[in-house]
């Protein structure tokens, strides 16, 4: 029989062959904790004496969510995982230096690995092909000294997606649609393989995105095989040596199989206070629901593609007034990136606030936090009540492209009215693409002096003029032929 | 091993951020003064009212959200000796396990509000006193049972120096 994705990867690290429902004891890779669940793990250590990682150079430490520390408390919690990484050699990612699912995936994760995470999120690394979970502080804490850990192998279900993505439309709306056509149970305990010509052909980013809410269903994993574009990923990240090919065998069994075809889907919203609380753009433009923030962020859409879509609906417009924006790049490497290509001072322009890389508003720790009854437009993947602070508060999450489009409107508007700006998925330009004299050229040109326009004019005109009559010889050419 | 105790009922989808707020993510290292708001954005007056035994009776999919094990952790500083619900998030139940709370799955539109229960652990059974009806709970997995009866993941490592789960 054949294998998925999980199975073949949980395999090598316990040493034999598995299958779905088995409990096995498996090696882990990499390991992370955050600055929320970090100081517990730590606790239990001390408690068992078995203060020590087994792999310091693949177990990091972020200081994340209250990044810059916004009370004392959280400031000591940030010191003692400082002093556990100083004694243990574990690597430790400070203040200012990103959000931890999104530095892991850069800088740490390779196809077949495992890794275990003191954050939901960590499933965010399927989408490079590894095995990766979410678990509590002292699970993490186990792995991290032991250096491995116990699973159970999850059945799964297959998300096969076929079509192409219409303007407008998005990864972020493909999961928000999934979840709430399953529900945010509907994948307890299971592995979600996402497959189908759509994935095949999406971009990294669109696939962390898929990857990062796997959860939000319910799931343990959610997993993308390794392909060309895991490879090029790799390659941009500087470890392309770490590449392999691993794809599920043709004959691999899934509990479920569910196919969506993404060309028939319109932008998502995800209303209060449940992610499977799903409506389409009309629905939600018909409820004229007024924003108060708008934020452009966390480990599911903070990265430059999304920086690029939000920037190219807001040229040359003005934030609505009321509304406030807040957007956060999700680690210090895609900063930079932002910076270089202009997107941070688009944002600005706009007038936006950028917060320094790290979770920002999202968990309600620090900055950000609503008014009672205030409503958000955000692109995180999480809307339970009083998660971004305040239980009072109203949580809408969609795509940046739905976020940048309200966040000019004043309140929750459809993206696709920027078709004109907007171009199907995959064709954003990427800047780092262009050639550099190509992007220079584009900055100086200004248009031609009205006559020479209106020459341009003309004689465009009388091309078009010409061409019915070159059609009319050639049909009477034919026509002389024939007979 | 039998537990008595009363019955604390709460809605479907209970989420970490209800058991354990985010934004209270500052008493995360004071365990017990972050269990005095165990559950407040539920029921702003669980904290006040649980009793020492109680039971916590969710719907479907409690413990939904995030990886805080504080989650579990402050339900059972506060006292609470079981959580039955219909079904758990993934890591809410893991987490549960290791820190010696037990979690049980379970028909609970069978129980009420203040309903007095008594339960079996090792039988798997529910007796309602207060309404005379019987539920079953489906057993744990062997490994569970095992780092649940050395009282912890902590306690399970400490005793055998390593996993041993079969
Ligand atoms: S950005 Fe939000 S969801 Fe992501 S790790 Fe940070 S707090 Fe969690």
């Amino acid at each position: 029989m054949g294998k998925t994705l999980v199975e073949k990867i949980i395999a090598e690290h316990a040493g034999k062959e598995v299958s779905a429902g088995e409990i096995v004891i498996a090696n882990v890779t990499v390991a992370l904790v955050q600055d929320g669940t970090g100081p517990l793990a730590i606790k239990q250590l001390q408690k068992l004496n078995l203060e020590k990682v087994a792999h310091p150079e693949r177990t990091v430490l972020f200081l994340d969510h209250s990044a810059p520390a916004s009370r004392k408390e959280l400031a000591n919690d940030h010191m003692a995982l400082r002093a556990f990484a100083a004694k243990t050699g574990a690597q430790l990612s400070d203040v200012g230096n990103g959000i931890c699912h999104t530095v892991i995936n850069e800088d740490y994760v390779n196809p077949g690995d495992l890794l275990i995470g003191a954050d939901s999120h960590t499933c965010t690394g399927g989408a490079l092909c590894a095995f990766s979970t979410g678990m509590g502080s002292t699970d993490v804490a186990i792995g991290m000294a032991l250096g491995k850990t116990w699973l159970r192998v999850p059945e799964t279900y297959k998300v096969n997606v076929t079509g192409k993505f219409p303007v407008g439309v998005y990864p972020k709306d493909l999961i928000l649609h999934l979840i709430g056509m399953i529900g945010a149970d509907g994948a307890t305990y299971k592995s979600l393989e996402f497959g189908g010509p759509a994935i095949d052909n999406m971009a990294m980013e669109g696939r962390f995105t898929l990857a990062n809410m796997a959860v939000e269903a319910g799931a343990k994993a959610g997993l993308i095989a390794s392909d060309k574009i895991t490879k090029a990923y790799l390659k941009k990240m500087g470890r392309v040596n770490k590449w392999r090919e691993i794809k599920p065998d043709f004959d691999a069994e899934y509990e479920r199989i569910i196919d969506i075809d993404v060309s028939t889907l319109k932008p998502i919203i995800s209303y209060p206070h449940t992610v499977d609380n799903m409506r389409d753009i009309d629905q939600s433009v018909k409820d004229h629901i007024k924003v108060n923030q708008a934020f452009l962020g966390t480990c599911t859409n903070s990265r430059l593609s999304d920086w690029a879509i939000f920037s190219t609906i807001i040229k040359g417009k003005k934030l609505a007034p009321g509304v406030r924006l807040i957007a956060v790049p999700g680690s210090k490497k895609i900063e930079a990136e932002l910076l270089k290509y202009g997107y941070l001072q688009a944002v600005m322009a706009f007038g936006g606030l950028i917060l320094p890389p790290g979770c920002g508003p999202c968990v309600g720790v620090h900055g950000g936090i609503l008014g009672d009854g205030e409503n958000v437009i955000a692109t995180q993947n999480r809307n339970f009540q009083g998660r971004m602070g305040n239980p009072a508060g109203n949580i809408y999450l969609a795509s940046p492209a739905t976020v940048a489009a309200s966040a000019i409107a004043g309140y929750i508007a459809d993206p696709r009215e920027y078709t004109r700006v907007l171009r199907p998925l995959g064709t954003v330009p990427d800047p780092s693409k262009l050639p550099k004299k190509e992007v220079a050229k584009k900055a100086v040109r200004k248009r031609a002096p009205k006559t020479i326009r209106r020459r341009v004019v003309k004689k465009a005109a009388k091309a078009r003029a010409f061409r019915p009559a070159k059609k009319v010889k050639a049909a009477k050419k034919r026509a002389s032929r024939k007979r | 091993m039998l537990l008595r105790g009363k019955s604390h009922k709460f809605g479907d989808d209970i989420s970490t951020d209800h058991i354990a707020p985010g934004r209270l993510f500052h008493l995360r290292s004071n365990l017990p003064e972050l269990a005095k708001h165990v559950l407040e954005d539920a029921d702003p007056e669980f904290a006040k009212k649980v009793q020492p035994n109680d039971f916590v009776v969710g719907g479907k999919n409690f413990g939904l959200g995030s990886s805080r094990e504080h989650a579990p952790t402050i339900i059972k500083l506060s006292g609470v000796s079981a959580v039955l619900a219909k079904s758990f998030a993934r890591i809410f139940f893991r987490n549960a396990i290791n820190v010696g709370l037990p979690v049980l799955i379970c028909d609970t539109d069978k129980i009420n509000a203040g309903d007095e229960l008594e339960i079996d652990l090792s039988m798997g059974t529910i007796k309602n006193l207060t309404t005379g009806t019987k539920l079953t709970f489906s057993p744990l997995p062997d490994a569970m049972i095992r780092i649940l009866n050395d009282g912890g993941l902590v306690a399970h490592i400490e005793k055998h120096g390593d996993f041993k789960l079969n």
